[in-house]
């Protein structure tokens, strides 16, 4: 019966792991250079409530946080790693898959929603091909949709990088972010 | 002869407008053209309906001109700088002549936002000239006692501005009264209502004002540390804050014995949050500063007596701190003048949606809501009818039309159903489907319910459901009371704020517009036609002249037809994407 204890125990621990190092096949062979967070980790080491600005601050590095950031922080601070997964899922902000050059941000706050953002989001779906939160697979954009962006009398809002577009059509922000590629393409 | 002031307003929201393009622009021509003038920045004064905005002081007074972009700062320079000759039409706000705008500020009475789009938020000596510090300074100077403290914000009567309304001066007792050598001080801005932007502009264009009401709270309880809780979707606010702490450290009014008062040590910090709508409840706020997920803990023991890592702990919002310091320079009379008996002093509200004047407005307590609308609001865009105004965000309702006669304080909004909440005030007209808002929101609330208590995390995704099949017109009547009887459980058994309103926006609907319930139930119609499985796109014979247009652009195939023949929609294959109504020129497409 311990036997059988340890074992569910053991493979409820890896279920576990296996659901943050899960990765794309295209993540697969992405390089993550741990050095870079070491300052970080020494910041906060050893005190209290530093969970989330040590997610934080590993994302501001790598645009998302990648398994074995996790691994390395919780081994070298003693967070618990199944505590920092649970952190990390519960909070919108943190990213467990690597995101596109332009996130696209469109706003979907109660203002936006009565000025039809719905259709903002559809076009850029249709157009970008790819879901809600998926990242196009040059890795150019990523779409998410936002709770809101407080620039509400400029309804409907998107957000690329730090630049807000405002009184949007689904038209206009498709052609937004064809403008985009066009530019990276040259 | 003073020297001319050119100040360009640079809150997110103007910058969003291309308030950075004017400012750049202004430097250039300054350079170019070497005009003696000061440019100096702002925040936002609450026109967002007219950004970007420049104001020009000089010896005649200051005249703000609206929706400057760059093109257009090039005819105002010229004009007022070069040629000292002010652009009348294009001025919005002055107190040398009417303008166009000047209803929108009439019944307007600043007391929270007295310094937003007046100051520089990045100069400590600008907040200074407004008053600034003068608070703290006269505690320590004409040394009133922290019960004297207290005192003076309990008879101001200020209320919790963050929606709850609980009496500041009574919270402040509480923390005050527990026994430990470690307390803290926090200030809520993790404003997560969808639709609200007061604590923002707030942050922005004033964030000494939210330190300075800390400090004076802090003198009060006898807190020792601080903590900012900002959105991390507020980047500038964020910066802003850090750059007035930094400044108010440099000055002394943060540190050890601050302005010399025996003992008073106390600094503050800034903690960004990481996107948990939850987390504005103040246990999962606490929770979450500990760096643990955002879930609400039991109460009590209430933070006053056991809050942030045990200790007793004070909780307001940005715009409760932002009134502390002019309560305490004018005192309490001077701001329980305006209001009502239970509600005194005034309100900050984001006016949004289908409405003219989009923008943040301070308004004394005791206002209607349809002077909040037509006066300041300027009513509603394209001749529209006015509809509804949901107030409170995800927690609050909608108050219909014939109640817009409502007076603005707690216990009247509270009657209606909805709740005063923060200040978020989204406008809707006819084009608004009353169930795909309710939807809305419940999607809003059920996807940022942290788990914790069954009833919120399970009732919320039933009612949602429930809601979803209505608006694709497969409901029964009986999910009106499904709907009502999930409602009433989810308020009685959820810990938190964020549970027990949940049901509001769903409990209001129904009750004011159960008509367009019954609609979408059993006619299959969404009267505001908004809910796309409810919608059938159709060629108007007579008026289709064949153009081809939308038989291109479908992007599903489902219109048919020659050139110059008339053109059919195949219903079966329609997605009722709407690309069609909106390309024909003709009108040919009628939507039913």
């Amino acid at each position: 019966l311990k036997y059988v204890y340890f074992y569910n125990l053991k493979n409820l621990l890896n279920m576990r792991i296996e659901r943050i190092s899960t990765k794309t096949p295209a993540e697969a062979t992405d390089q993550v250079d741990l050095s870079l967070i070491d300052e970080l980790i020494a910041k906060y080491k050893g005190k209290k409530g530093t969970m989330i600005p040590l997610l934080q601050g590993a994302q501001s590095i790598y645009g998302y946080i990648p398994s074995e950031v996790f691994e390395k922080i919780a081994g070298d601070t003693g967070l618990s790693l199944s505590e920092m997964y649970g952190v990390a899922t519960f909070y919108a902000q943190f990213r467990l898959h690597p995101v596109g050059k332009y996130i696209v941000k469109v706003c979907h706050g109660t203002a936006c929603h009565v000025q039809n953002a719905t259709r903002i989001s559809e076009a850029l779906e249709e157009s970008l091909k790819v879901p809600d939160g998926g990242t196009t697979e040059d890795r150019l954009f990523t779409l998410e949709s936002v709770a809101c962006l407080g620039c509400c009398s400029l309804a409907p809002v998107m957000m690329i990088q730090d630049e807000t577009y405002g009184k949007l059509t689904g038209a206009e922000a498709v052609r937004i972010v064809k403008n985009i590629r066009i530019k990276e393409q040259n | 002869m003073g020297k001319t002031k050119v100040i360009v307003g640079l809150g997110s929201c103007g910058i969003a407008a291309g308030a950075n393009k004017t400012y750049q622009k202004i430097q250039q021509l300054q350079k170019a053209e070497n005009l003696d003038f000061e440019l100096k920045k702002t925040s936002c004064i609450g026109m967002c309906f007219r950004e970007p905005l420049v104001e020009i002081v000089d010896d005649t007074g200051s005249y703000i001109y609206g929706n400057v972009d760059e093109n257009r700062v090039v005819e105002v320079l010229e004009k007022h700088v070069i040629q000292q000759e002010p652009v009348k039409e294009l001025v919005v706000k002055t107190d040398l002549f009417e303008t166009p705008d000047h209803l929108f500020f009439d019944n307007q009475v600043k007391i929270a936002l007295r310094n937003c789009g007046y100051i520089d938020p990045e100069s400590l000596e600008e907040y200074e000239e407004h008053h600034g510090y003068e608070a703290i300074k006269k505690i320590a100077d004409e040394d009133i006692s922290q019960d004297a403290v207290i005192e003076t914000v309990l008879q101001s009567g200020l209320r919790g501005r963050g929606g709850g309304g609980f009496p500041t001066g009574m919270k402040w007792r509480f923390a005050r009264k527990s026994e430990s050598n470690e307390k803290y001080i926090i200030c809520n801005a993790d404003e997560g209502d969808p639709g609200a932007f007061m604590d923002r502009s707030l942050l922005e264009g004033d964030p000494h004002s939210v330190l300075e009401g800390m400090i004076i709270g802090a003198y009060a309880i006898g807190a020792t540390s601080g903590v900012i809780y900002c959105r991390a979707e507020y980047p500038l606010a964020i910066k802003r804050l850090n750059i007035a702490i930094e400044q108010a450290r440099d000055q002394g009014y943060l540190g050890d014995h601050i302005l010399g008062i025996e003992g008073f040590c106390f600094d503050i910090y800034v903690k960004e949050g990481a996107g948990a709508f939850v987390c504005g409840e103040e246990t999962a706020l606490i929770a979450s500063i500990e760096g643990e997920r955002g879930m609400p803990r039991k109460r009590p023991p209430f933070p006053a007596t056991s809050g942030l890592w045990k200790k007793p702990t004070n909780i307001n919002n940005v715009e409760t701190w932002a009134n502390i310091p002019w309560i305490v320079i004018n005192g309490p009379e001077a701001y329980s003048k305006y209001g009502t008996e239970k509600s005194k002093g005034t309100k900050v509200f984001a006016l949004a949606g289908k409405i003219n004047h989009s923008g943040l407005v301070e308004v004394p307590m005791g206002i209607t809501i349809r002077d909040i609308i037509f006066k300041l609001g300027g009513g509603i865009p394209g001749g529209k009818k006015f509809k509804a105004v949901q107030l409170g965000g995800p927690s609050g309702g909608c108050i219909p039309e014939y109640l817009a006669d409502t007076i603005v304080d707690y216990d009247s909004v509270n009657a209606t159903g909805a709740i005063m909440g923060s200040g978020g005030m989204v406008v809707m007209d006819e084009d608004t489907c009353m169930v795909d808002v309710a939807r809305f929101f419940l999607n809003f609330t059920q996807e940022e319910s942290c788990g914790k208590c069954t009833f919120c995390r399970i009732g919320t995704k039933r009612m949602l459901e429930i809601l979803e099949r209505i608006t694709e017109g497969k409901g029964k009547m009986e999910d009106l009371d499904t709907l009502e009887e999930l409602a009433a459980q989810i308020k009685d058994n959820s810990l938190c704020g964020l549970g027990q309103t949940a049901p509001n926006p769903v409990l209001t609907t129904i009750k004011y517009f159960r008509d367009e319930y019954t609609a979408h139930i059993l006619e299959k119609k969404c009267p505001a036609k908004v809910c796309k499985n409810l919608l059938t796109y159709e060629i108007i014979p007579d008026k289709c002249t064949g153009c081809t247009v939308c038989a291109k652009k479908c992007p599903v195939d489902a219109i048919s037809g020659e050139r110059k023949g008339v053109h059919v929609i195949d219903q079966a294959i329609c997605i009722k994407c709407g690309d069609c109504y909106n390309r024909c020129k003709f009108e040919a497409i009628a939507l039913r």
